[in-house]
């Protein structure tokens, strides 16, 4: 059983409320932190080798170190509970069972960086996760580990929980600042970048939750400990949300040396494929990143074993790897079609542009539409072609990465699936009614009649 | 006065000393010629523009002096700072030309192809855009997205179908007037420029949005007799008004005055902003001092007198490209010379 | 028009104080959810221009944002609002089936009302539930691992519930 660090505690009964989760353990990092230098902790999260669990896999500790200073002017800590990557819902899970767990790292992470008000910006669909977070702030309020002098330590700080409205590109740093300042979700052109220049213009850090939630573990066993769980650059544990045609989709705390072969077939976490079929495909770390196919993705295009970790998940760059990306983890079977599917995200970035720049705004909506002509078999091969060139004309030409994320999947699902492109445009009938089925690539995984 | 700092940015091998927080598009612009990467959506005058339409994207082959490494993604021009040493490429850049190919595309995707009939034909820049950069036939084969057009009250029309949201209208109407009434709703490829319920645009000074719209979509209901614009006769004229210059460019037809709009400047950007009263209200020759005939920006397609032929022009890029050996500083009429439209192309 | 209570005028001058001296904009998307909340699921603009004048802002500011935001419905909408997911991990579940069922059993299509005003179904992408799939949102709950029985049970307990 691989070591938890946040989760250990999620299901232990009442720990959504403050007394229990003490009892737990809870709150001791606040009380050592609170006694150390804020610069100390940054020290600290350095170390761990944390790395951003939003998606980008950003050091946080780096990041943190590069928070502008100025004399007089506030700085702000912001939370990121904006999830809303398709395949990910690893945040609300943690914020549903252990809210207190994500307060405790805020508090934590605000004192380190100097923030005295910290906000948590969340979907707006998540609304009774408000409750929940609201709760929790309520109480460790009148416990004395929010609000005014801390502990008695002369640090002051409230969190305050915002919510979002429906909004994907909210999720994105200068947009969710946007957000949280009563704008509409336009991403801001960088630089200036938030450490600078964020919220109200002010210096400003934004997380994940489950990266301020490591927090917590870090301070409470010293960065050098953190970092020796895991291996090479991917430290600590990663919550990976499992979703699609497995056994047991839901949310699993990992140590990142565990292989995927393992992950999918394992009962500790996905259980397999149901109904005995066979895994054709999946896309490892949210809907924006690479999908791979069965065989790409238990080993790598040299032939080894690949692992749930960064490096590993990233292994052969875009050609024949993917990322981690947020840990969305979707898995399809062999009765899925790619083309489908793929129409299915293409439509999301379309509907979740914010529609500021041209090549995005114009490009996505382009892309749905010749997509949904594919999958209606109404396609034509050179449409093939066409979409391949759109999505690299979107790609690294937009204000966001959001032009990016939507250009990956289409990239990644022609580049390993264009048999089953073709497919569509050969049988336009058939594809109406049929699925292509798995014939594009060797069968790794031998399944057991 | 403090010292301003200059800094050396090179352009397609053209070596400018600029001052300090200047964008790559102004050092460019002070360079001037086909090294000016086109800008759609910027707009020096008003602050926070830019970023936007990405046609002015540019590729960065050194960072700066102190740190000489390539930027990864082509930057936007118009909201990158110089920094000492740096080394741009724009029409030097085959990845430049391609993803400004890519960017155009994208503009007239759902742009209407009714340039023979829309009044800003002729000065419109993303004609302009699309002749310079376009391909010949468009690769979109769905419908167009549509609008009805729109009277924003009693000066000002909007044909939304053809608004590329450069957001220009919504910086100057915020920038300008004490109280914005349209803006940017929806969002995505369903944004549009409205004001969510009827109102009409009269602040005084709101008729600038017609000279800071770089295609047809806001366009002024005073026009008279709606004629392309090259049939009219733009001339300087000027008036003493109580609240703005009142330094305009009167478009006549004989004796007519058939509109008036602000002066631009080489960049088909408004040197000073004027009033409604003077746009809208004064319609007669009498109104005006004539100052003399005005100098057409070398931006429109006016001005190369051959809109009636649409046909292609050599690629000016290759013109640059064939046979010239990267020199570190270059006369800048050599450039242009080469990339004179009419000169013979070797191939 | 509708004017907001005290009490929840009460509730604005909270929110405002959560962010620095005139930040007030900041209150806006709270503020937007609050009065969609109390007045029938929906924003008019007579809506939208009291919130304006509520904080200070101009009108087409607040329209600004409320059309951003998926979640502000412009126009009326039933008393009871499914919102079902379709993005790929709800598709590779089933999505497409509990659409079609909610279509059938309400006799109505996507983005569209049901006559007597009860039921509104809307098409939504990823809800974040990705493991529960399918899923649709319905008030302010998510009701996840649908199948056409419990979509079922769902409509049945709607029209209970207008009746008690
Ligand atoms: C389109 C887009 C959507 C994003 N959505 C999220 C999100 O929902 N949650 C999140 O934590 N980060 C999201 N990110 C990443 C954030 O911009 C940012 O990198 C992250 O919050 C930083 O936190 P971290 O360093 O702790 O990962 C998104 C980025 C983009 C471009
Ligand atoms: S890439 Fe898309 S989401 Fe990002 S700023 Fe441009 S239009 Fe908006
Ligand atoms: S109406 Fe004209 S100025 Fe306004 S956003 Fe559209 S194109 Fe730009
Ligand atoms: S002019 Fe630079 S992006 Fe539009
Ligand atoms: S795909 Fe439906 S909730 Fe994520």
């Amino acid at each position: 059983m691989a070591k938890k660090l946040l989760l250990e505690k999620a299901h232990v009964e009442g720990i959504r409320y403050f007394d229990v989760y003490r009892r737990e353990g809870g709150y001791a990092s606040v009380e050592k932190a609170l006694k150390m230098e804020p610069a100390a902790i940054v020290e600290e999260v350095k170390k761990s080798g944390l790395r951003g669990r939003g998606g980008a896999g950003f050091p946080s500790g780096m990041k943190w170190s590069f928070l502008a200073k100025p004399e007089g002017v506030p700085r702000y800590l912001v939370c990121n509970a904006d999830e809303s990557e398709p395949g990910t819902f690893k945040d609300r899970y943690l914020m549903e069972f252990i809210p207190h767990l994500l307060i405790e790292g805020l508090i934590v992470s605000s004192f380190a960086l100097g923030s005295n008000r910290t906000y948590i910006y969340i979907r707006g669909e998540y609304a009774w996760i408000v409750a929940i977070l609201e709760q929790a702030i309520a109480e460790a309020k009148q416990n004395g580990f929010l609000g005014k002098n801390i502990l008695g330590t002369g640090f002051d700080c409230e969190i305050y929980v915002q919510r979002g409205a429906g909004a994907y590109i909210c999720g994105e740093e200068t947009a969710l600042i946007e957000s949280l300042e009563g704008k509409r979700g336009n991403p801001r052109i960088k630089p200036p970048f938030p450490a600078v220049k964020g919220l109200w213009d002010c210096p400003t850090v934004v997380n994940n939750v489950e990266t301020l939630a490591a927090v917590v573990p870090i301070i409470n066993m010293g960065g050098e400990e953190y970092a020796k769980i895991g291996v090479g650059r991917s430290t600590g544990t990663k919550l990976i949300s499992a979703c699609g045609n497995i056994n047991k989709p839901g949310v699993y705390e990992i140590d990142m040396t565990i292989s995927v072969e393992e992950f999918i077939y394992s009962d500790e976490y996905c259980g397999g494929i149901p109904n005995g079929k066979r895994l054709k495909a999946c896309i490892p770390g949210g809907s924006s990143v690479p999908i791979l196919p069965a065989n790409l993705l238990l080993t790598t295009a040299k032939g080894e074993t690949r692992y749930m970790n960064y490096e590993s998940l990233a292994d052969g760059g875009f050609t024949t790897g993917s990322m981690m990306g947020s840990g969305g983890f979707i898995v399809l079977d062999e009765d899925q079609c790619v083309v489908k599917h793929t129409l299915t995200l293409a439509r999301f970035y379309r509907h979740e542009s914010c529609g500021q720049c041209s090549p995005c705004r114009e490009g996505t909506g382009w892309m749905e539409k010749i997509l949904m002509k594919l999958e209606n078999g109404k396609g034509e091969m050179s449409d093939i072609d066409l979409l391949w060139d759109i999505q690299r004309k979107i790609e690294g030409n937009t204000i966001c990465p959001l032009g990016d994320a939507a250009a990956w999947p289409v990239a990644a699902a022609i580049r390993h699936f264009r048999d089953e492109f073709e497919w569509h445009v050969n049988n336009p009938e058939v594809c109406t009614t049929q699925n292509y089925g798995l014939a594009h690539y060797a069968d790794p995984i031998h399944v057991p009649a | 006065m403090a010292e301003v700092k200059t800094v050396k940015v090179t352009i397609d091998n053209i070596t400018v000393e600029v001052p300090q927080g200047t964008s790559i598009l102004q050092a460019a612009r002070m360079i001037g010629g086909d090294v000016v990467p086109p800008a759609m959506c910027y707009y020096s005058k008003l602050e926070g523009s830019g970023g936007k339409c990405r046609t002015c994207l540019v590729e960065v082959s050194k960072g700066s002096e102190a740190d000489p490494r390539p930027m990864p993604k082509l930057v936007a021009s118009c909201r990158t700072g110089v920094m000492d040493g740096m080394e741009v490429r724009n029409i030097t850049s085959d990845r430049v030309k391609d993803a400004r190919n890519g960017v155009v595309e994208f503009l007239l995707l759902n742009h209407p192809l009714d340039c023979p009939i829309c009044d800003q034909a002729g000065e419109c820049h993303l004609q302009d855009l699309g002749y310079e950069h376009g391909k010949e036939a468009t690769r979109y084969e769905f419908k167009r997205r549509t609008f009805e057009k729109h009277d924003l009250g009693p000066y000002i029309q909007l044909h939304m179908t053809r608004c590329i949201l450069c957001y220009r209208c919504v910086y100057t109407a915020d920038q300008l007037t004490e109280k914005r009434v349209h803006g940017v709703l929806s969002r995505g490829d369903y944004a549009e420029i409205a004001t969510y319920i009827e109102k009409s645009l009269d602040n005084n000074f709101i008729g600038n949005v017609i000279d800071v719209c770089p295609v047809g979509a806001l366009t002024d209901k005073t026009f008279r007799f709606k004629n392309r614009v090259w049939f009219t006769k733009p001339v300087t004229a000027h008036r003493d008004c109580s609240s703005c210059c009142g330094k305009v460019t009167l478009w006549q037809r004989g004796e007519e005055v058939l509109r008036v709009t602000a002066r631009k400047d080489q960049w088909g950007e408004v040197e000073e902003w004027i009033c409604n009263v003077c746009r809208f209200d004064k319609k007669k020759t009498s109104d005006w001092t004539i100052e003399g005939p005005s100098h057409v920006s070398r931006h429109s397609v006016i001005s190369q007198g051959h809109y009636e032929h649409l046909v292609q022009p050599k690629e000016t890029f290759t013109a640059v490209h064939d046979g010239r050996h990267p020199q570190l500083l270059m006369d800048i009429h050599s450039v242009s010379e080469v990339n004179d439209k009419t000169a013979k192309t070797k191939s | 028009m509708i004017k907001f209570s005290d009490e929840q005028l009460k509730q604005v001058q909270e929110l405002v104080a959560r962010y620095p001296e005139g930040k007030q904009k900041s209150a806006l998307i709270p503020l937007l959810h609050m009065a969609q909340d109390t007045r029938g699921g929906w924003l008019s603009a007579e809506t939208m221009d009291e919130v304006a004048s509520l904080l200070q802002l101009e009108p087409i500011e607040v329209y600004e944002v409320a059309t951003f935001y998926s979640m502000f419905n412009l126009q009326p909408v039933g008393k009871h609002v499914f919102e079902v997911c379709q993005t790929g991990p709800c598709m590779l579940n089933g999505s497409d089936r509990i659409i079609a069922h909610i279509k059938k059993r309400l006799g109505i299509g996507v983005s569209e009302t049901t006559p007597d005003g009860l039921f509104t179904l809307k098409t939504v992408e990823c809800l974040g539930a990705c493991g529960y799939a399918p899923m649709m949102q319905y008030g302010i709950t998510y009701r996840e691992h649908l199948t056409e029985e419990k979509v079922d049970a769902i409509i049945e307990e709607c029209k209970r519930d207008n009746h008690g």
